[in-house]
């Protein structure tokens, strides 16, 4: 098998590594955040685990658009982000609500605890929310994020990244993670994206530029695919 | 180059961060059911700390439970627009500077385990947090109830671990539980893997 292109010897493309562990401790927060016992395996016959979940949010049409919220435009690179959210066995996930979040182009966020000295944007806020289609595709409009510094250790960045939030049709399928742009000069140093061993699955987690999103003298698309685990798949400790 | 569509992984998880509660959990409520909603009302005070003991401030914790009748609820219209039923049977919370947040909901009925039996009652909490790369689930179970000794889930937890998994009543406050998840350490609370 190779570590390279995360494919196994038979072909597949590997499951072990495409999730992270839960201590991991070049990012420093996991040290005391991490469980020291096992997880216990809950009973696959549990009906709880294929439950619906889903919270009552008032989704608009508007909250997928980040550059309009406000009375102007918001500084910096309008951008598309736009995917597909499938489950393992390749289905179409519609109707599913994603919530994004992010830094501004400075790479600021609006939240009172961000200290990084960059200036705020009256016009971004850097949330949005969208439901995804009978094929289970999904559109934002925004900003390009800015990377920014944190304190995990001496002159850490992390590379540009906006938050995703997903439910997918019950609590197995939920999924929090980060959508990053290609040729980050920040990823062989970034702890919680390297926290992810296998590199093609780091690689997932990378947007790809899209000439066909991209919008003629108005935004630059990014694709960004999400998967979502499938009805029977293998439980979290088998990925990591 | 790798494409998610065709590799058909599940997406790695990333942390939640420590600045989501601009995009997740402000102006959200922590109410499960409404008041008007049939059983027994409860309101569950979740405090989060650390190895260290400490409170966690910048937690999302997510609950979702069956109703009395221990059923889950399909939720119905899911375009924001048509009003939430009294039991909403999901609801999540940001954590506070001391590392609480408190949910309001009606006591869930026992639900079929698939293998012939009944789970006790139980809520499913999730956990979100800077520091953690992929959320945690855990169950909650309520202090003195009768149908503990039968639970699936619980027999598979060693017995010397089972109370951290019990929400208990808060003296003095009628209807107030209190369940406390230790991330790390002395009296760690027992986790899932799903």
């Amino acid at each position: 098998m190779s570590h390279e292109t995360g494919v196994t010897s038979d072909g597949r493309v590997q499951l072990a590594g495409s999730q992270p562990p839960l201590l991991y401790p070049a990012y420093t927060s996991t040290v005391l955040r991490a469980p020291s016992r096992p997880l216990i395996r809950l009973p696959e016959t549990f009906a709880d685990l294929a439950a619906p979940v889903y919270g009552y949010m008032a989704v608009s049409d508007a909250d997928a658009d980040l550059t309009r919220q406000h009375d102007a435009d918001p500084q910096g690179e309008r951008i598309i982000v736009a995917g597909k959210v499938v489950d393992e066995d390749g289905r179409p996930i519609p109707g599913t609500l994603i919530e994004v979040w992010q830094a501004n182009a400075a790479g600021r966020y609006i939240h009172q605890r961000d200290q990084h000295p960059a200036p705020l944007d009256p016009n971004f806020t850097g949330a949005g929310r969208a439901i995804t289609d009978a094929e289970g595709r999904y559109r934002f409009t925004t900003i390009k994020p800015g990377p920014y510094p944190w304190k995990n250790h001496h002159n850490a960045w992390r590379p540009a990244h906006i938050h995703f939030s997903i439910f997918g049709p019950s609590f197995l399928t939920r999924l929090v993670t980060q959508m990053y742009f290609p040729g980050d000069p920040f990823f062989p140093l970034d702890p919680i994206f390297q926290s992810i061993s296998d590199a093609r699955a780091r690689e997932r987690l990378i947007s790809r530029f899209d000439l066909d999103l991209t919008m003629p003298e108005w935004a630059v698309g990014y694709r960004f695919d999400i998967v979502v685990r499938g009805r029977n798949s293998t439980p979290f400790e088998g990925r990591v | 180059m790798s494409d998610p569509l065709k590799d058909l992984v599940a997406s790695g998880s990333q942390t939640v961060g420590p600045f989501f509660h601009f995009g997740l959990t402000q102006g959200v409520s922590g109410r499960i059911a409404d008041s008007s909603a049939r059983g027994e009302h409860l309101r569950v005070r979740v405090r989060v700390t650390d190895g260290a003991g400490e409170p966690v401030p910048d937690a999302m914790v997510e609950v979702w439970q069956a109703n009395p009748d221990g059923q889950y609820v399909e939720p119905a219209a899911r375009d924001g627009r048509t009003p939430p039923p009294e039991f909403r049977g999901y609801a999540r919370q940001g954590t506070d500077a001391n590392g609480v947040c408190e949910f309001e909901t009606v006591r869930p009925g026992r639900l079929p385990d698939g293998r012939g039996g009944l789970q006790a009652p139980h809520l499913c909490l999730c956990l979100f947090a800077r520091g953690m790369l992929r959320q945690l689930h855990t169950r909650v179970y309520f202090d003195g109830d009768s149908a503990l000794g039968d639970d699936a889930a619980l027999v598979r937890v060693p017995e010397d671990r089972r109370a951290t998994l019990l929400a208990r009543q808060v003296p003095g406050e009628a209807g107030v539980w209190r369940f406390d998840i230790r991330m790390q350490g002395e009296q760690e609370t027992v986790f899932f893997d799903l």
